[in-house]
């Protein structure tokens, strides 16, 4: 039961997680931010009410699989995953560190609750087509969720994907899409023109959600309305703010790699002053409330 | 010692020794290749910055083309543009490009005899942080195998701006490799550069080993020669930039003075340079070899120089491959 103490809760939960995401980027001098901060809500809805899952016990043969495919993002994976217990909240500090079980790409095998590698974008989906057929084969239950972002739309492997899960009616299968609106270069109607977006997934066969991707009780409503969906599989696509709750970062596809505290760049904060302006951004929540002890 | 001829950089033994990335001599060379040839054109796959290709799209804004993260569309869509006059450049990480793209560049490019060329960046481990999804060590040899394929791997900045300009004189398909850190500017202006004919940087006197290398890593092989001449084993540093057609005279030639062959490589031990070698040799001139590079591996995060140590590739692990070469050579030659 999504209750209005679970659902503040949930969101309190997202904003530790948002600013454990930056320290863990600080510490590792490397790694993305953006993504990974505007996908906070989804990441902690997932792991703290949708998925059917046990940290304890990561191979659990009945539970949800969450399959990531740009996988660039781990940073938020990884900080939800400690904090839901898969393991120590102190391991995030070894992030992209020798010998670290955190690699900076996530690494099938290397930590607990990582389905498949990724990293190279765009082959997430097909993965998670064949995760999902094997579940409808062997008449499992459990349900795959395939997590893209809008930039790898641009990959054609991604469409042959799109156009195999409709004609699959994989309807065990959802996939959500953090319809962000930047990439590397820029933004992603000047880069390679996504839109119409939802008319495309439409056209290939599935069913189309559209959310804030930053509401949670609207996302676990959409995830079960997908669950009610027999004849498709579903998309959910969540817009989500780039770099969300961090104003600096926000929008700002600059943010898309770099982790706060590597370089100055024009009209940002001095990168002496990010992390700190980053937290404080964070822990305020935007300014709207006070916090004495990070001053 | 130094080979007078090579006219490597003054500072190539100090801490002052300048650094840059590869990928910057990348950057350099296509903005002159587009001066020099208006055909030449630049295709990026949401890697502009990163590839360096971001310095021709300053300058020629309208031979520039951004593909989005789409490989193995870049891929084709040069194969046509090169059918039709053009010389395109296109840039991505090497995992995705020729990684991803390979049947593409296969069937498009090498096949058609396309004049395309590709640039892979962010190749060897020495991309450190980001992990084994981004760190190429298979493109030499999935390249090295097309018919029609070049594949040249420049050493530092100066020579990747050289390779490049060279490459778009080349008619036909050529692989063109680049790494990602910042590393030694060891060669200079001076410093001959032809594909295809290997340059000798260190000559010994009586050597008895040669190391063959390529990339970056001839740095570390050119502090490992100094170091073993002051323990007394002389070796000769073969600079392999161009990998595909390879210099079988060069090779041969120091080979049958040398008696011991250690080739290093940012790369797996199979297939790379180290493999191009032993096949020439295995046929014409069977050699003791030893084969530094990755051995059957994939790499992981971590720093360039944690990494290089970690998979032996650092001048400790080359001097210990000599001197295993130099043993094994002398079990044959006495
Ligand atoms: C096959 C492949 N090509 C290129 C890259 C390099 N790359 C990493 S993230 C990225 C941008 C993709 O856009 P998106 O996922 O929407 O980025 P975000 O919203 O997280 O900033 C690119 C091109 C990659 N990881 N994989
Ligand atoms: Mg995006």
């Amino acid at each position: 039961m999504l209750t209005t103490t679970k659902i503040k809760q949930m969101e309190l939960e997202a904003n530790a997680i948002r600013a454990n995401i930056i320290e863990t980027l600080v510490e590792a001098g490397s790694g993305h931010s953006a993504g990974p901060l505007g996908m906070a809500d989804i990441f902690t809805a997932f792991y703290f009410h949708i998925l059917a899952h046990k940290p304890k016990q990561p191979t659990w043969a009945d539970r949800d699989r969450l399959i990531l495919s740009n996988g660039h993002i781990c940073p938020v994976q990884y900080v939800t995953l400690a904090h839901a217990g898969y393991f120590p909240v102190q391991e995030l500090l070894t992030l992209r560190k020798l010998n670290s079980r955190l690699q900076g790409h996530p690494h099938r095998g290397s930590l607990p609750g990582i389905e498949t590698t990724s990293g190279p974008l765009g082959s997430g989906l097909s993965q998670a087509i064949g995760v999902a057929l094997a579940a409808r084969m062997d008449k499992k239950t459990y349900r795959t969720y395939a997590l893209l972002s809008d930039g790898e739309h641009n990959e054609g492997n991604i469409w042959e994907a799109v156009m195999l899960a409709g004609k699959l009616k994989l309807h065990n299968l959802t996939a959500v899409i953090d319809r962000n609106n930047i990439q590397i270069d820029g933004y992603t109607e000047d880069i390679m023109p996504l839109e119409p977006l939802r008319e495309k997934y439409e056209a290939f066969n599935w069913h189309v959600l559209e959310v804030n991707g930053h509401d949670i009780p609207a996302f676990v409503a959409a995830v079960n309305e997908a669950k009610a969906i027999y004849e498709k599989p579903t998309v959910i696509i969540a817009h989500t703010i780039p770099g969300k709750g961090v104003d600096y970062m926000e929008n700002d596809y600059k943010w898309h790699g770099n982790p706060p505290g590597i370089m100055d760049m024009p009209g940002e904060p001095p990168k002496k002053e990010q992390e700190r302006d980053a937290l404080r951004s964070l822990r305020t929540l935007g300014g709207s409330i006070e916090c004495h002890h990070l001053e | 010692m130094i080979h007078k001829e090579a006219h490597l950089s003054d500072s190539l033994f100090t801490p002052e020794i300048s650094q840059r990335p590869t990928r910057d001599g990348y950057g350099e060379g296509i903005v002159l290749a587009g001066r020099a040839n208006p055909r030449v054109v630049a295709l990026t796959a949401d890697l502009s910055e990163s590839t360096r290709s971001n310095f021709f799209e300053k300058e020629f804004p309208d031979r520039f083309f951004e593909l989005g993260v789409a490989e193995q569309n870049m891929a084709t869509v040069a194969a046509g543009l090169a059918v039709s006059g053009k010389i395109p450049f296109i840039a991505s990480y090497a995992t995705f490009s020729p990684g991803r793209n390979w049947e593409q560049i296969r069937t498009t490019i090498s096949y058609n005899d396309a004049n395309v060329k590709i640039a892979g960046h962010h190749a060897g481990i020495s991309v450190g942080p980001d992990g084994a999804t981004h760190q190429a060590i298979e493109d030499i040899a999935t390249m090295r195998v097309m018919a029609n394929m070049r594949v040249i791997v420049p050493c530092d900045a100066i020579e990747a701006r050289k390779a490049t300009v060279a490459a778009a004189r080349i008619v036909g398909p050529v692989y063109l490799r680049f790494g990602r850190g910042k590393t030694p500017v060891f060669t200079t202006e001076k410093t001959p550069f032809v594909p295809g004919i290997a340059q000798i940087l260190w000559q010994g006197k009586k050597p008895q080993v040669v190391i063959i290398g390529c990339g970056p890593l001839l740095h570390n092989a050119l502090l490992a020669a100094k170091e073993l001449q002051k323990q007394k084993l002389e070796v000769v540093v073969l600079n392999m930039h161009t990998i595909k057609p390879l210099d079988e005279k060069t090779l041969l030639a120091v080979v049958a003075k040398c008696g011991a062959v250690v080739t290093i490589e940012e790369h797996q031990v199979m297939g790379g340079l180290g493999g191009a070698v032993a096949e020439v040799l295995a046929k014409k001139l069977p050699t003791p070899m030893e084969f530094i590079g990755m051995q059957n591996t994939f790499g992981e995060s971590g720093t360039p120089a944690q990494l290089m140590e970690k998979y032996g590739m650092d001048v400790s692990a080359i001097i210990a491959a000599v001197r295993r070469a130099a043993e094994r050579r002398i079990s044959i030659r006495g």
